[in-house]
């Protein structure tokens, strides 16, 4: 039996998702796209042009959730199915667009460039926990206008795990588009093989801003998954009560879900978001908070209630060094989602809320990740019966550790973590020279990425991925990219 | 009757009962107080007492905010009283404040301009998403000596730079203090585009209003 959390009871599940329902319509959902205001007044909803305001009846949203799929793969590069988005299927990719990354040797945080990233890549490839990529940080070395494209632009370089990624412009999506067919070969081998989610984003509460909802919307039409990523900050944006925020994070799922199912019926869509607890001495939004892994698991409960694939933003923290604060929050939120059964958790590797990622917390958080999985893996009886004959044979004698069967299930049973966590005696400790987590983490990072294989990408296609690139900066003030970073 | 009155505004700052606040607040005009009496005696000690409260850790952010409404009804009820008289409330300083365009965050930039205006400082919110040129014509009109600004994405957060240019070209950067703020922001970034000073939270946007208008 798989360990499963369902942190809402039935009746308050129900509840929520009728309260989301009635949002729908009063207050309605403030609309900023044009299309959308259009598509959703086409199909019935009530649109006021001034207010820019759609009050959607339950019936078109009801009606969109029944074409949405329950669930869909996401392929590798090397065109296997890698991700499976839906059921409780649990899978982690890094935490998204850091504006910082900690510096390994001096631990401060600084502004990312071109080799931090693919470094980043690199490693990502490299720890087996992972299933996917995320397009982790953003580069300064490129204008900010082409921030987006430029970090998958590297990542395809590097990458054979499917991708996470989003836009920052309607126009910039395009490019994305236009890379992720390059490396498909055709429009419409992505659609049938998607190697890469965008996510989306309304802005609490209840508003789907202009070039987010065009996002979804033409992912929608070209058969590329989106994910909602909808962010009650309870307390500030939404109200403070963990059920109420979660009923508004239900509503604005509902109208992207209705919006996305309007563009394009049967178009994949994950019920997804990065909501927090306000903190109410800080006035900032805590990853590390109990409360805010809770609102995560009461909605992950309601999406899959309402059968569409989830998607949370946890296993981050708050802490500014690797620290102990930094291993508590992560973990935490680790676990949660994983016992929610959460599809894609992403949030590996960050820290300071949403705005740093280290290379030393990722490989430490692949442990934390590691143990989440064989956790939900959970007990099984693995012989019939389970214990009596071995036991039978062995009677009173200690003698398990030479035992076939011992061979034969250890690594099942355990998960064995990397030399990133500690579990030899106090001396072996110190004549391995008495290293912190910390140090620990940054020898791995150093081993992993020295292993790294490039990806069987051919030259061609690296030359067009390059001009796809070079073509975007040139709009932007930039003629040549920065240089790739020699293997 | 009096002392009680005061007393009791102050004590209904701390209670985080802003409409007791106003209620008391007309009763002690009815009575004949002197407005400035009833915000020197009255309101401020109340405001201290929630902010001290918040610095020992014992009160959160809704004490401080939900107060901060309570002298502001307080306060509408009061100007018209001090215009009467010919009087002013005393302010420490005239702040405009907002988000930078095509930056939609509003909830660190209005907590800062309650806290601020909470503690003296008289704010012209301007909301968000405000063009580079509504900034400039706001300080001009109301010879702003502060200027707040917000931008939590990086993306966004170039616009303060061009903010700060534009005071230049309107000759009127030395008339104001440029304070900067947001998630992507930093000490660094506001030396780098010559901003006067940087806070990391509501509270220390205060303290900063406070040492840069000194």
């Amino acid at each position: 039996m798989r360990p499963k959390l369902n942190i809402l009871s039935d009746q308050l599940a129900e509840q929520i998702i009728a309260e989301g329902f009635e949002l729908l319509m009063d207050p309605g959902i403030r609309v900023h796209n044009e299309e959308a205001r259009r598509l959703l007044g086409d199909a019935g909803a009530d649109v006021d042009l001034e207010s820019q305001i759609a009050r959607i009846p339950e019936t078109i949203a009801r009606r969109a959730l029944e074409t949405a799929p329950s669930e869909f793969y996401l392929y590798n590069f090397e065109g296997e199915a890698a991700v499976h988005y839906g059921g409780d299927s649990v899978q982690f990719d890094p935490g998204s667009t850091a504006v910082t990354v900690l510096d390994s040797e001096t631990q401060e945080q600084r502004v990312p460039l071109t080799a931090d990233f693919v470094r980043y890549v690199k490693l990502v490839e490299m720890i087996p926990q992972l299933d996917a990529q995320s397009t982790a940080m953003i580069c300064f070395d490129v204008p900010e206008e082409i921030g987006d494209l430029y970090r998958l632009y590297l990542a395809l370089n590097y990458t054979r795990k499917p991708m996470i990624t989003g836009a920052f412009r309607k126009d910039t999506w395009w490019t994305m588009k236009e890379m992720l067919v390059a490396m498909a070969g055709s429009g419409e081998a992505l659609a049938a093989k998607p190697t890469a989610v965008f996510d989306v984003c309304p802005s609490p509460p209840l508003l789907w801003s202009d070039l987010t909802c065009q996002n979804m919307i033409d992912c929608a039409r070209h058969g590329i998954p989106s994910e909602l990523v909808s962010m009650p900050l309870a307390g500030a944006t939404s109200p403070v009560t963990l059920a109420a925020a979660v009923v508004q994070h239900t509503a604005e799922c509902l109208s992207g879900v209705t919006i996305c199912q309007l563009a394009q019926e049967g178009a994949p869509i994950v019920w997804g978001g990065s909501p927090a607890t306000f903190d109410m001495r800080h006035g900032t939004t805590p990853m590390g908070a109990v409360g805010t892994w809770m609102i995560d698991c009461a909605y992950t409960q309601v999406g899959k209630a309402l059968a569409l694939p989830t998607h949370a933003y946890l296993g981050m923290s708050d802490a500014k060094v690797v620290d102990a604060q930094c291993g508590l929050e992560s973990a935490g939120g680790t676990i949660m989602a994983a016992l929610a059964g959460v599809n894609m958790v992403t949030g590996a590797g960050m820290m300071d809320f949403e705005s740093c990622v280290s290379y030393e917390k990722l490989v430490i958080d692949a442990e934390i990740i590691g143990s989440a999985k064989r956790l939900v893996a959970g007990i099984e009886a693995r012989d019939q019966p389970i214990a009596l004959t071995l036991m039978r044979e062995l009677g009173h004698r200690a003698d398990y550790l030479a035992q076939p069967h011992t061979l034969k299930w250890f690594s099942k049973e355990f998960y064995l973590p990397s030399a990133v966590i500690d579990r030899g005696s106090l001396d072996a400790w110190k004549k391995q020279g008495a290293k912190t987590a910390f140090e620990r983490a940054r020898d791995r990072v150093n081993q992993l990425v020295a292993a790294y294989r490039p990806s069987p990408i051919s030259d061609d296609l690296r030359v067009e991925l390059r001009e796809i690139t070079t073509r975007a900066a040139r709009k932007f003030g930039m003629d040549e990219l920065p240089q790739l970073p020699e293997d | 009757m009096s002392n009680d009155l005061l007393e009791q505004i102050t004590a209904s700052l701390v209670d985080s009962d802003p409409d007791g606040t106003a209620e008391l607040t007309r009763q002690a005009i009815g009575a004949g107080m002197e407005p400035m009496t009833i915000i020197d005696r009255g309101l401020v000690p109340g405001m201290d007492i929630v902010g001290e409260k918040f610095r020992t850790g014992e009160y959160f952010l809704p004490h401080l905010i939900i107060a901060a409404s309570g002298m502001k009804q307080s306060m509408e009820l009061l100007e018209p009283e001090l215009s009467r008289r010919g009087e002013k409330a005393q302010t420490l300083g005239t702040a405009v404040i907002g988000t930078v365009k095509g930056d939609i965050h509003e909830i660190g930039k209005s907590l800062v301009a309650t806290m601020i205006a909470a503690n003296g400082f008289q704010v012209h919110d301007l909301g968000v998403d405000v063009p580079t040129e509504a900034f400039v014509a706001k300080v001009k009109e109301t010879g702003a000596n502060l200027l707040g600004l917000s931008a939590l994405l990086t993306t966004t957060m170039t616009a303060q730079r061009e903010i700060i240019e534009a005071l230049e070209e309107a000759g009127i950067r030395d008339q104001v203090k440029v304070m900067v703020g947001g998630a992507p922001v930093s000490q660094e970034w506001a030396r780098t585009i010559g901003a006067d000073g940087y806070a990391e939270d509501a509270v220390g946007a205060v303290e900063l209003c406070k040492e840069l208008v000194a």
